[in-house]
């Protein structure tokens, strides 16, 4: 654990807003953003003046641009935090913010703790005394929001990948040190190319869970979100409303069939991508004719499914059907035509499902926004998605990933420098650490467990 | 009937390498010591294996020496085999271990604590810790006597309530037929300590005129390794080997075949083992697919024909263990003359005590070894020696000797007890180390030395000593960083001997030193060192030029671990006052009583935004008291 060192986060709400600010703080916060940065003529800055607004772009390892961006440097003390502090002001949206942090936990930040930006700016003597019990109830409150939405990320398969990842490292470690405590039991130790071998598989792996989260398959393709219902429901209408409401990226008719139709819209930042079956001739029946095979092809690996109730008509004997087969998606019901008499209430499908439920009507826009603001909360609290998809990563995962990958590297550079495999340990115990959770674990008694699991020791 | 028997400084209760140690420290710094003992005859009693030492175990004595303890010479004296451990791998883990003579080994401590002023040694039991407003005042023994004194050590082993198990046969007895102290538990009890009971055990001794050494695999010493102290210089002696033979299926059998008649595992024995010192029971039934295990025979002496036979530690009835032991090679005819035994016995939960060793209910009352839930000679003789400084330092009203991670295994050691507790007796490991390229068996005099000798416990020899190979060490570091090679025929030509690529330009012989396949024998070799350099120089050099690299990265992380370790957290806190934290932390910090920031943050569950908040409660305590005193 680590009290002074260089941290950064996004200091402004996270979404579409037209600037974002990145904020580092911590000793070697000019150098790591110096390292980045380049002047509007591309060049380096050999020395920032403070308080001073410069323009420029951040480039990433391979010299491209990734953002064009304003930087100002704030020397200690006279910063929020006390700390020499860089904050950096790029363009709003997930992509710049995301590939900026990546690039400066690359530099060797750390992603800020919940509420460390204000606990520094408290220990250093910048906030007075009255607010401590603010800061302290700042800090729990932020860390249990955190510690919720990284329990729901442990249920992606990312985090299983990783966790694999990490129990293999204590594979590695155990026979490693097993030698190390107990030369004299005749006991196989591994011998470096094993243990290089093994680092190097690790290695891959986090690159291309790195590559793969790097990228954010849902900030790539956008989040699949499928609207299902019976004919005359409202599915079109839904759809356009929220084209109309906001702006369509693409209208795309793909392939041949003219079965499903994709949308392309920008909700919130959120980029999402909406696969209608409003091409599909009305007389045919989703659930019915198309039968519900067909329809859970299409559900199968959707982030998200809007399913439409008519709220007008007492719910038969085929909704409970949907309702069941849909238990482990993700769903969000909505009981459109709520402007008319209605003869189901929200309290009647509750009893069926966890999912959320909220009224609509496309005559007159009711519940568009809480849709809307449903979508971009699944996003950024991370819930997104069927439980056996690679998600989003939140960036506590990519930084554990890049800090990972880095360590690797270093272990596998040592071997190749022939240094004892016991040293090397120290690498192998960071590649550990850096992907454990943010709980506290001790790696000792994980590996003392370990080791005295699988070999038979002793006098 | 009470008898006033005198007057002390400091008691110790109990001789046990704890006992040795805690003793021999409090009287070298100055203050009139008693050690009560059961039997003096069991003065550092080697009660298991007849050895010191071992992989992190050889560090700690190291350490112990370092300091200006006496088990480290003590081995010197008495060891009939020595040998460097893992010289194979990387320096951090070197380890020495040393089979000893144990009856001249306990003879030669007890003559150096006979030997010793201000110290007495006196035969009797403790039953009583007496107390006064909180303070220690004094001890009572079985007999009657009472003796007053300020502080007191408890290094009572393995002898409270100890019982000995051997299959359907059990005796309250300590080890080797000694008296238990049945007593003090109850005492310790009454003066708040949380009693657990542990379990240890040892194999059997056998006559090594019923072995036959040609069916098994001689194992002997290292010819020329450094002692264990750093007052000693290489010592030449003739050593004893080892043998080693092997379990087969046939002895497996008949362990399998009485297991019930075990009581580890029908139930009779109720104490904790440990999961490093199994029984051959624990192995054969845990490690069922593994077809035979090692077996070491080590000697117990130079004037005994007692061998001990590591890897069978039992409590199997003793026909069943002979039966056992004599499907073994070279143990066909073995003639067992003292059988394995299970011992149990009441130890404290360590996590009562400070960092100091003092106990958090008493004040002036110290644990060390056995007491305190670890096992081994070596583990014991680290406490001992931190807890007699620190009896001291608590009577010189001074601050505590407190090692910390990156300081010691000793501060490895006592962390891990003191902030976690134990569930099993604690044996040391290099894993459990973090920074164990730094903690070196080859530099624990670098390390503590100077400590120790602010203390007035290491003597102005080990100081000046010290002193010459730090300044020998910096002088030869700069002189390998100015010094050049220049590629020459013959240089190129050994450089291609060792696999090493030719020179092209003169480069200093640091960064040849850095090739992996040069070793600083090389440099002697090619002749480019000046002066002789001593063995002991030679090493420190080559380890701090070839795996520079690594330590300066264990020493970044040390900068920021001692960054934690020095936010001290002030004593006896009421952590239910501060707001934010999650219950369960509330809980264990309250129990705990974490002395700083870095142990707070060791304690399993407590979690980093509980320690962000606990730093901005005591931050803001601290502002509240300077506002209130301004």
């Amino acid at each position: 654990m680590a009290w002074d060192d260089t941290i950064t986060a996004l200091a402004t709400p996270p979404g579409e807003g037209g600037i974002a600010v990145i904020r580092l703080s911590g000793p070697e916060s000019l150098q790591m953003a110096g390292r980045l940065f380049v002047n509007g003529k591309r060049r380096k800055v050999k020395e920032f003046r403070e308080r001073y607004l410069y323009y420029g772009f951040i480039l990433d390892q391979d010299q491209n641009t990734v953002d064009e961006v304003l930087l100002v440097y704030m020397k200690a003390p006279r910063t929020y935090t006390r700390e020499d502090v860089v904050e950096i002001h790029c363009h709003g949206g997930m992509i710049p913010v995301r590939k900026i942090l990546d690039l400066l936990l690359q530099e060797g930040a750390r992603l800020a703790q919940p509420g460390e930006f204000t606990k520094r700016a408290f220990l250093n003597g910048r906030i007075d005394l009255a607010q401590a019990e603010g800061v302290m109830d700042l800090i729990s409150s932020k860390s249990e929001e955190a510690a919720r939405s990284s329990l729901q990320q442990m249920e992606g398969s990312l985090s299983r990948e990783i966790k694999a990842v990490r129990d293999d490292m204590l594979d590695v470690l155990a026979r490693i040190e097993v030698t190390v405590d107990y030369p004299e039991e005749d006991i196989e130790g591994m011998v470096g190319e094993q243990i290089h071998k093994r680092l190097s598989t690790a290695r891959e792996q986090c690159r291309s869970l790195l590559k793969s989260a790097h990228q954010g398959r849902l900030i790539r393709e956008g989040i699949k979100t499928v609207i299902i219902g019976k004919p005359n429901v409202g599915k079109s209408s839904l759809l356009n409303a929220l084209v109309r409401e906001n702006r369509a990226i693409v209208t795309d008719i793909p392939g041949t069939t003219r079965d499903v139709i994709e949308e392309y819209v920008n909700i919130k930042g959120v980029l999402v991508r909406i696969l209608d079956t409003a091409g599909i001739r009305e007389t045919m029946d989703l659930v019915e004719k198309i039968g519900v095979e067909k329809s859970r092809e299409l559900t199968r690996d959707a982030d998200l499914i809007l399913l439409l109730l008519d709220a007008s008509h007492p719910l038969e004997e085929e909704d409970m059907k949907i309702l069941q087969w849909l238990k482990d998606k993700q769903v969000l019901i909505l009981l459109n035509k709520s402007d008319r008499p209605s003869a189901i209430e929200p309290e009647d499908i509750e009893m069926l499902t966890d999912s959320t439920i909220i009224k609509t009507s496309m005559i007159d826009g009711t519940g568009l926004d809480q849709v809307e603001e449903f979508i971009y909360h699944l996003v950024y609290s991370g819930g997104a998605g069927p439980k056996n998809s690679v998600m989003i990563t939140n960036s506590r995962h990519k930084e554990a990933l890049i800090r990972a990958e880095r360590h690797l590297g270093e272990a596998l550079d040592a071997l190749a420098a022939s240094m004892p495999l016991d040293l090397v340990t120290i690498d192998i115990r960071n590649v550990w650490e850096a992907l454990g959770e943010i709980t506290g674990e001790s790696l000792t008694e994980n590996l003392i467990d370990k080791i005295f699991m699988e070999f038979c020791l002793g006098k | 009937m009470e008898v006033q028997a005198g007057k002390y400084d400091i008691i110790v209760t109990g001789a046990g390498h704890a006992g040795c140690e805690a003793a021999l420290a409090a009287a070298r710094m100055g203050m009139k010591t008693l050690v009560v003992a059961l039997n003096l005859d069991a003065v550092a009693l080697m009660a298991c294996n007849p050895a010191i030492g071992g992989t992190s175990k050889g560090h700690l004595v190291r350490e112990v020496d370092a300091l200006g303890g006496e088990m480290g010479l003590n081995i010197d004296k008495s060891f009939i085999q020595i040998r460097m451990l893992n010289t194979g791998k990387g320096p951090a883990v070197h380890s020495l271990r040393a089979q000893a003579d144990k009856k001249r080994y306990q003879e030669e401590m007890k003559l150096t604590l006979e030997n010793q002023n201000n110290l007495s040694l006196c035969q009797g039991e403790v039953v009583e810790i007496r107390t006064s407003g909180g303070r220690v005042s004094g001890v009572k023994l079985a007999t009657g006597e009472v003796y007053s004194c300020r502080s007191v050590i408890v290094a009572s082993g393995v002898y409270l309530k100890s019982r000995i198990i051997i299959g359907e046969y059990s005796v309250h007895s300590g080890p080797n037929g000694l008296f238990p102290a049945n007593r003090l538990s109850e005492n310790l009890k009454d003066l708040g300590f949380r009693l657990q009971r542990f379990k240890t055990g040892t194999p059997a001794r056998v006559n090594k005129r019923s072995l036959d050494f040609s069916k098994m695999i001689i194992q002997p010493g290292d010819p020329a390794v450094p002692p264990f102290s750093f007052l000693n210089r290489l010592l030449q002696r003739e050593q004893v080997p080892c043998w080693l033979t092997y379990t087969n299926e046939e002895t497996h059998q008949i362990i399998r075949d009485n297991l019930h008649r075990s009581p580890l595992f029908s139930g009779a024995i109720e104490g904790v083992g440990a999961r490093y010192c199994p029984s051959i029971e624990d192995k054969v039934v845990r490690f069922h697919e593994k077809k035979s295990h090692q077996i070491f025979i080590e000697p117990e002496g130079l004037h005994t024909n007692e061998m001990y036979v590591q890897g069978m530690s039992s409590s199997l009835p003793v026909e069943v263990q002979r039966a056992a032991y004599r499907t073994i090679p070279g143990l066909e005819q073995v003639e067992i003359m003292r059988p394995a035994y299970a011992i149990e016995y009441d130890c404290i939960d360590p996590t009562q005590l400070k960092l100091s060793l003092e106990s958090r209910e008493v004040a002036g009352l110290f644990m060390a070894g056995q007491i305190n839930g670890s096992s081994g000679y070596e583990e014991a003789a680290a406490q001992g020696i931190v807890a007699g400084i620190n009896a001291v330092q608590y009577l010189r009203q001074e601050e505590p000797l407190i090692l910390d991670r990156s300081d010691a295994y000793i501060g490895v050691l006592i962390d891990d007890l003191v902030t976690k507790g134990t569930p099993e007796p604690y044996r040391m490991m290099t894993s459990r180390a973090e920074y164990r390229l730094l903690l070196r068996q080859d530099n624990a005099d670098m390390r503590l030395t100077e400590k120790g000798y602010r203390l007035g416990l290491a003597g102005e020899e080990r100081y000046q000593r010290l002193y010459s190979k730090q300044e020998a060490v910096q002088r030869e570091l700069s002189r390998l960083k100015d010094a050049v090679v220049a590629p020459s025929k013959r240089i190129n030509e050994y450089l291609k001997g060792k696999g090493s690529s030719a020179l092209k330009t003169g480069i200093p012989l640091y960064d040849l030193l850095k090739r992996p396949e040069i070793s600083i024998l090389d440099i002697v070799l090619l002749g480019e060192l000046q002066d002789e350099i001593q063995p002991e120089i030679q090493e420190q050099l080559e380890i701090q030029i070839k795996y520079e690299g690594y330590i300066q990265k264990q020493l970044r992380q040390v900068e920021q671990f001692k960054k934690t370790e020095k936010l001290r957290i002030p004593p006896e806190m009421d952590y239910s006052k501060v707001t934010g934290l999650k219950l369960e932390s509330i809980q264990k910090l309250q129990k705990l009583q974490p002395e700083n920031m870095g142990q707070a943050s060791r304690i399993s569950g407590v979690s980093p935004a509980d320690l962000s908040v606990l730093m901005v409660y005591l931050e803001k305590q601290r502002r509240e008291k300077k506002n209130s005193e301004a």
